[in-house]
């Protein structure tokens, strides 16, 4: 705060009261206009700001949109379907990273999702009162931690656990079995999709398990009260009461987590092993949009590999936006539902 | 009673089967995060020294620190702070402030929930495009203008919902001793969201010190000392991810420590952020 305002305002309450004179009336009008002055630059400023907010969104689309032309312009449709990605002879296709990108975001949920719920379920039901802070701010470290801490992490600890125990373990298990004998196919490598999507799963477990418990909480005790009244089991309460009440809220929060987990970049590129191809089994490398742009950008020579990179980024952008966008509107219609 | 007491067992172990598991999620949960910092800590802290803080990143084969990375790190966050704190302070001020039922509020409030979660890589696309490429060099400013760009949604965020926790009791005493409204924002509602208001920076400060993939292709990174804002600049994630995607092992090792040492202060902020915003709701 400079202190000129501060004797500005001062001033008015003093020149009204105690001063008297003939330039009191002019000297007065002036102090008054320019703090009128004031109020109006401050208000515009902060509305200038909150526009601001919107043109950094369309500036981000508009330039994916620009700097992608190039590469919109040369294939068009077939970029979405094309699986090849040959910086050599200029071809380029974002199927791959596409279905990278959405394999491991899958796994994430599947992981994620139920064991996010049973740890509301825990906080809000079953915890004593004394624990829930500690536990609950201690998941919520989990999404505090860099992702880049999660990709070395991945790359030196988990990868090998898993080529070593989990793997192996996979394939043994579903090697007979017909269908799934392809989606477990293929050595151990440690990396992959599949390892992508367990570490993707621990990162976006804290965005389900605090939106989920922010809900759980808002459900009005008198509908869980009746419930146990008339003698269901906890499990019963949470199953026909609690879950049905926060239906929408839960998805919002599933939609979020989903949101971060295709956008995550530092932990996949870690360890996702950035080939360039559709496998059916999910122990097998692959790449998705972001680990391509982090991994190639820098060393991309030629504007249409340039162009090609930053449309996979339009294309990450659009659809994140997409599935943030019904969040956030699930959440909305939540949240007006507690408000009203 | 007979009849009825089956079902009821039934019940019963299928409730205890659901509990059991809720707690066991919650094991799950809790074991990663313990897996995660002891490892870090086990691979990280035997490499921390003096030399980390007092040197510079060596070339592969040959003994250093982090210095110039560390130095780096502290430029660029800084400096995004000192950029989008200010954007991000006055726009929440206008939704929380004069625009509360405003459409264009709740068009920004919207928006702003999906720049929070967007991907980060993007930003780093966005600003190579902007920046990057009409100045035609890599450079820290382009990399704090791209943390800028996240820090900014962060502190919409806490700034509006701080100032909607001020009472509006507040605010009509002041305008009834005639303060103008830009008066009543700064000198009351700032001051009482105060708190809030540096939970928020911080948080964004937690949120950008371990950002990574903004950085990639607009800061870049550098193998020697600088503080040349039109330069490349070294930053610890960056360097991280560089060292420990090497195959020389004292790199890895050094990524290991700065890794460490990003997630110590990260954590640190976080709980300090934690801790203030507690303190405000209790008194």
């Amino acid at each position: 705060m400079p202190p000129a305002r501060r004797r500005t305002v001062a001033d008015v309450a003093l020149q009204g009261s105690v001063m008297a004179g003939v330039g009191e009336a002019g000297a007065r009008a002036k102090v008054l206009d320019r703090l009128r002055l004031n109020d109006k630059a401050f208000r515009h400023l902060t509305r200038a700001a909150a526009i601001a907010v919107l043109g950094l969104l369309g500036g981000v689309i508009l330039s994916l949109i620009i700097g992608a032309w190039p590469a919109l312009q040369a294939f068009g449709f077939n970029f979405l379907i094309e699986e090849r990605w040959n910086p050599v002879t200029e071809k380029f296709g974002a199927l791959a990273p596409i279905y990278g990108t959405l394999v491991t975001s899958f796994i994430a949920m599947l992981i994620a999702v139920p064991v996010g719920l049973l740890i509301a379920l825990f906080l809000t039901e079953l915890c004593p009162q004394f624990l829930r802070r500690p536990i609950g701010i201690a998941i919520e470290l989990l999404a505090g931690i860099p992702s880049i801490i999660y990709g070395i992490w991945g790359l030196f600890v988990f990868a090998p656990f898993l080529q070593e125990t989990l793997q192996p373990f996979l394939i043994g298990l579903f090697g007979n079995v017909p269908v799934l004998s392809a989606l477990f196919a293929g050595p151990p490598y440690g990396i992959g999709m599949l390892t992508a999507g367990l570490i993707l799963a621990i990162m976006v477990l804290p965005f389900v398990t605090s939106i989920s418990r922010d809900v759980f909480e808002a459900v009005p005790p008198v509908l869980k009260e009746a419930a146990y009244g008339i003698g269901c089991t906890t499990w019963e309460v949470v199953r026909h009461v609690v879950l049905p009440y926060t239906r929408v809220g839960v998805i919002g929060g599933v939609m979020l987590g989903l949101g971060r987990a295709l956008g995550e970049t530092m932990a996949v590129t870690f360890v996702i092993g950035n080939a360039h191809r559709v496998s059916a089994s999910i122990l097998a490398p692959g790449t998705t949009i972001s680990a391509t742009i982090a991994n190639e950008f820098t060393e991309a020579v030629g504007d249409l590999y340039t162009a090609s990179l930053i449309a996979l980024g339009l294309i990450l952008f659009v659809i994140t936006f997409i599935v943030l966008a019904i969040a956030r509107y699930l959440l909305l219609r939540i949240e007006r539902r507690i408000g009203g | 009673m007979h009849i009825a007491a089956a079902p009821y067992a039934r019940r019963r172990r299928r409730n205890r089967i659901a509990m059991g598991l809720s707690v066991a999620a919650t094991l799950f949960g809790l074991g990663w995060l313990v897996l995660i910092l002891g490892e870090l800590l086990w691979h990280g802290f035997g490499g921390l020294s003096l030399a980390v803080f007092t040197e510079m990143t060596p070339p592969p084969g040959s003994d250093g620190g982090l210095l110039n990375p560390i130095i780096g790190s502290l430029i660029l966050t800084a400096l995004a702070v000192v950029i989008g704190t200010p954007v991000g302070m006055l726009a929440g001020t206008y939704m929380a402030e004069y625009g509360r039922y405003a459409k264009l509020t709740i068009v920004v409030r919207f928006i702003n929930d999906i720049l929070l979660s967007a991907p980060s890589i993007v930003v780093g696309l966005f600003i190579y495009e902007v920046m990057v490429a009409p100045m035609g060099h890599f450079s820290g400013l382009a990399g704090s203008v791209a943390l800028a760009v996240i820090v900014i949604p962060v502190v919409v965020r806490t700034t509006e919902d701080m100032l909607l926790l001020v009472p509006n009791q507040l605010r009509e005493a002041a305008t009834a001793l005639g303060m103008p409204r830009s008066v009543v924002v700064m000198r009351v509602a700032y001051r009482a969201a105060k708190a809030g208001l540096v939970t928020g920076v911080l948080l964004a400060v937690a949120r950008v010190s371990g950002e990574t993939a903004p950085l990639l292709f607009t800061a870049l990174n550098n193998q020697f000392w600088s503080v040349n804002l039109n330069a490349p600049m070294a930053s610890l994630p960056v360097v991280i991810f560089q060292f420990a995607l090497s195959p020389y092992k004292d790199w890895q090792k050094l990524a290991w420590t700065g890794a460490l040492i990003i997630t110590l202060a990260v954590l640190a902020l976080s709980i300090m952020a934690r801790v203030l915003a507690a303190q405000r709701r209790t008194s």
